[in-house]
């Protein structure tokens, strides 16, 4: 079942002064649209987890509303409200004494499906999340690895195949390479299954990479910034947001972008066997006054600068200087960046899938793309 | 110095002393669970129960049995129910303290992920709490079980007693031989039970990788 | 004190504790408490004195912790009343029964407690004693036996319960302490005497328990006041040994 819309008006969740107001919402208005990541990021006791916990019903707002697909979930009985949403929790909350199978089958359990039918869903499931259904199925939670029981709570929350799910810092228990490949299957993942997901992190990065949208919330239940990573990250509303998404909030910029969303420039071609003196020609005359050599095909196969072209004769291969960095068009710019530093070059080449050229990326290019935006900034 | 002659002649009598240690211990043991159970699962729910239980089930505690049974014969009289009262009375503490610690143990995710998968009270309850409570209370039940069988020895003195019979009628007799064919079988009868509940538990636990956590 | 007898059990109680006969001579209730407490007391004493050097050599070095595990199961798998009539035919009637089953049952506790009391004791603690160079018996005995007096306490405590409780059934044999009110009430079917023999039973346990009780909160550092929370019951843990 593909998402369904989340929304959230004017919900509020007050509690008594003995709790500090710590994980209070206040007046909260939000809509995620169907089939969307929205992360919910703040730091702690910003009410992320409050706002996450009252869509079921875990805890129940002082007052307002919030509907998935127009239906107040207020009206409906709260343990089927709840099978109806997939959960995933930090600690995961594996049931120890069940299988594998038998957790990833719980809520199938709960609503009665035929033994026959749940088997099948866990093989599904649990190979859907990258694990071997033969292998896992029969163990216990305590002979897997964070990582996987991990990916074990995420095949549960997915059973019953449930419109909406809400994650509470899912990856958070994990080590950060571990985390980063949960977090890019999970990714992968959403592309097919397009669920509609609530997702509290405290992390900005997580939340740049994981969302569609992103809710920004302060101390307080404040709803700071309400928008698209890109957005957040280009215009932050205000000096909370800027502080909390960091100074570096440019080069987090560069991370969202690809080599694709650049204007390329065209480089000064030559293959081998040209003539060097037109070519040297045309290569000075150009702002950015090398020579790329590329074969037939048109992939590139090194450099030539002002010294290195002579003045007369034909172009050969063992002319060139060692080679740009190559990038594809999904590079992001932060790592085609990165890349020309490490190389101490001012440009990197664009292919395409057959390591044809297709323009240069150049550190200037990137420059601009910041200062551009820098302008926006401040107007 | 064992009478082994007395052993052969007397196998019926002391097969009936022995059946008889067993009866008590396990009514006593299985109406302190059944109270404890009941007490557990209200304190489990109202927390504030938690003191004055114990408190009352520690006192009882406390008392040393031969006086529990000495306060109870002049109005129970020297019968089984006598036995019983006093049986019942010591395994409560121990009961009641396991079971509400087991219940206590479960992890609060694993409680979080029952409720936010739509899990009634009643189910969390019967299908998630008490299955993991489950070493900590047979654990419970180990004990009440091994320090019945001891006490059961002392119910011999208000004329019930089992195995404890045995051993006193040894004694006013000047028989060591009955005494020590009671205690023998009394530690190995409390030996065997301790053994066949771990055993058990392990049966009914087979996600656990000790016995108990 | 015939006009008494009729008046069921509390009634005969109630005039069992008022005759004035009963509180002196030999068999009156201060020498029955003295014997009950001189019995208990020097059982306690003997096994502190065996059972906590052993339990702190075991606890500091690690060694023998099978062997003192062991010794806690066993304490309660062999019931008080069972020692007392298993040892009668090796000493017979007198002390001496008495005094070997209430040693044999305090050592158990307390011998249990001292070891884990020890062994619970944060390692980095002491690693940091040794980094401000503690000898090793510095450390045993300002460090280490410091923080597990409380469990030490707890174990003495337990053991003192069961001393007091089993010196009731000593009664059987050596024919002295409080017990001794109770046998012969039930030999007598005199009630009155039964139900006191009771009530000094009961309230010196409970006394016993209370005071122990009281040292041990006192004992505990006040660096460690939150307490240890609740107490559960696993066969070897450091929790009351089997009931007399």
């Amino acid at each position: 079942m593909a998402g369904a819309t989340v929304e959230f008006r004017h919900v509020t969740k007050r509690y008594d002064r003995g709790h500090k107001g710590r994980g209070a919402v206040n007046d909260l208005s939000l809509t995620v649209p169907a089939g969307n990541i929205c992360v919910l990021v703040g730091p702690s006791g910003c009410g992320k987890t409050t706002t996450l916990k009252m869509v079921n019903r875990l805890i129940e707002p002082t007052s307002g509303e919030i509907l998935i697909d127009g239906r107040d979930v207020q009206k409906e009985p709260v343990t089927e409200l709840r099978r109806r949403i997939g959960y995933v929790i930090q600690q995961v909350g594996l049931f120890p004494h069940l299988t594998i199978g038998q957790n990833v089958a719980v809520v199938p359990s709960l609503l009665g499906w035929s033994n026959a039918r749940k088997a099948e869903r866990v093989e599904e499931l649990l190979t859907l999340v990258g694990l071997d259904a033969a292998r896992y199925r029969d163990r216990y939670p305590h002979q897997l690895s964070g990582g996987e029981r991990q990916r074990v709570g995420v095949a549960r929350a997915l059973a019953a195949d449930p419109p909406v799910m809400l994650m509470d810092e899912p990856f958070g228990a994990v080590d950060p390479i571990v985390r980063e490949r949960l977090q890019n299957e999970f990714l992968r993942l959403q592309r097919e299954l397009a669920k509609t997901i609530l997702f509290v992190t405290h992390d900005i990065d997580e939340a740049i990479k994981m969302g569609d949208v992103v809710a920004v919330m302060q101390t307080g239940g404040v709803l700071a910034q309400f928008g698209t990573p890109t957005d957040i990250l280009a215009n932050p509303s205000s000096d909370f947001v800027a502080r909390f998404v960091g100074a570096d909030r440019g080069l987090k910029r560069l991370s969202l972008m690809r080599v694709a969303d650049l204007e390329l420039r065209p480089p000064v071609t030559a293959r081998p066997g040209d003539h060097a003196a037109e070519s040297r020609s045309r290569a000075l005359a150009d702002p950015f006054p090398y020579l790329l050599l590329v074969d037939t095909d048109g992939r590139p196969l090194g450099w030539l600068d002002e010294r290195s072209i002579p003045q007369t004769g034909v172009i050969t291969d063992a002319m060139a200087i060692p080679m740009s960095p190559l990038v594809g068009f999904d590079t992001t710019l932060k790592d085609a960046l990165s890349m020309m530093l490490d190389a101490d070059v001012h440009a990197a080449i664009a292919v395409d899938e057959q390591g044809c050229v297709h323009g240069l990326v150049t550190v200037d290019a990137i420059a601009e793309v910041m200062q551009r935006r820098a302008d926006r900034w401040s107007r | 110095m064992i009478r082994w002659d007395w052993i052969g002649r007397n196998l019926d009598d002391i097969a009936e002393s022995l059946a008889e240690h067993l009866t008590l211990t396990v009514i006593a043991v299985l109406v302190g669970f059944a109270l404890s159970f009941a007490a557990s699962l209200l304190i489990h729910r109202r927390r504030w129960l938690y003191a004055p239980f114990t408190s009352v089930s520690g006192f009882l505690y406390t008392i040393p049995s031969l006086a529990l049974f000495a306060f109870l014969v002049p109005f129970t009289g020297l019968s089984l129910l006598t036995a019983e009262i006093g049986l019942v009375s010591y395994t409560l503490l121990i009961l009641i303290r396991n079971t509400v610690a087991g219940l206590d143990g479960v992890p609060a995710e694993v409680r979080e992920a029952a409720d936010g998968m739509g899990y009634s009270r009643s189910q969390r309850l019967w299908r998630v709490e008490l299955p993991l409570a489950l070493p900590v209370i047979v654990a419970g039940l180990r004990i009440a079980t091994v320090t019945t069988i001891g006490l059961v020895m002392v119910t011999a003195l208000i004329g019930q007693g089992g195995l404890g019979q045995l051993m006193l009628r040894g004694f006013n007799r000047q028989f060591p031989t009955m005494i020590y064919v009671g205690f023998v079988l009394s530690v190995a009868l409390a030996v065997i039970a301790d053994a066949a509940l771990l055993l058990a538990q392990r049966a009914l636990t087979p996600w656990s990788r000790g016995g108990v956590r | 004190m015939a006009a008494y007898a009729d008046e069921g059990p509390l009634g005969q109680l109630v005039a069992w504790l008022t005759d004035p006969g009963h509180w002196t001579g030999p068999g009156g209730v201060p020498t029955r408490l003295l014997e009950h407490l001189e019995l208990s007391a020097l059982a306690v004493i003997a096994g502190i004195a065996v059972a906590v050097p052993a339990g702190l050599v075991i606890g500091h070095t690690g060694r023998g912790a099978f062997l003192a595990t062991s010794v806690a199961n066993m304490g309660r798998a062999i019931p008080s009343y069972a020692l007392l009539l298993i040892l009668f035919p090796v000493f017979g009637f007198g002390l001496g029964a008495p005094l070997v089953a209430l040693l044999l049952l305090t050592i158990p506790p307390i011998l249990t407690n001292t070891y884990v009391g020890v062994r619970s004791v944060d390692r980095d603690t002491v690693e940091a004693g040794r980094g401000m160079g503690f000898t090793a018996r510095q450390i045993l005995l300002r460090i280490e036996a410091r923080l597990a007096l409380p469990l030490v306490l707890a174990g003495i405590r337990t053991a003192a319960v069961q001393a007091v409780a089993t010196a009731t059934l000593a009664a059987l044999i050596a024919g002295g302490g409080l017990g001794r009110f109770i046998v012969d009430g039930f030999a007598r079917r005199d009630e009155g005497q039964l139900l006191a023999g009771a009530l000094f039973v009961g309230v010196l346990a409970i006394v016993t328990e209370r005071v122990f009780g009281f040292l041990e909160r006192r004992a505990v550092p006040p660096g460690l006041l939150s307490g240890r929370g609740a107490e559960v019951a696993t066969p070897g843990a450091p929790v009351g040994a089997g009931r007399a």
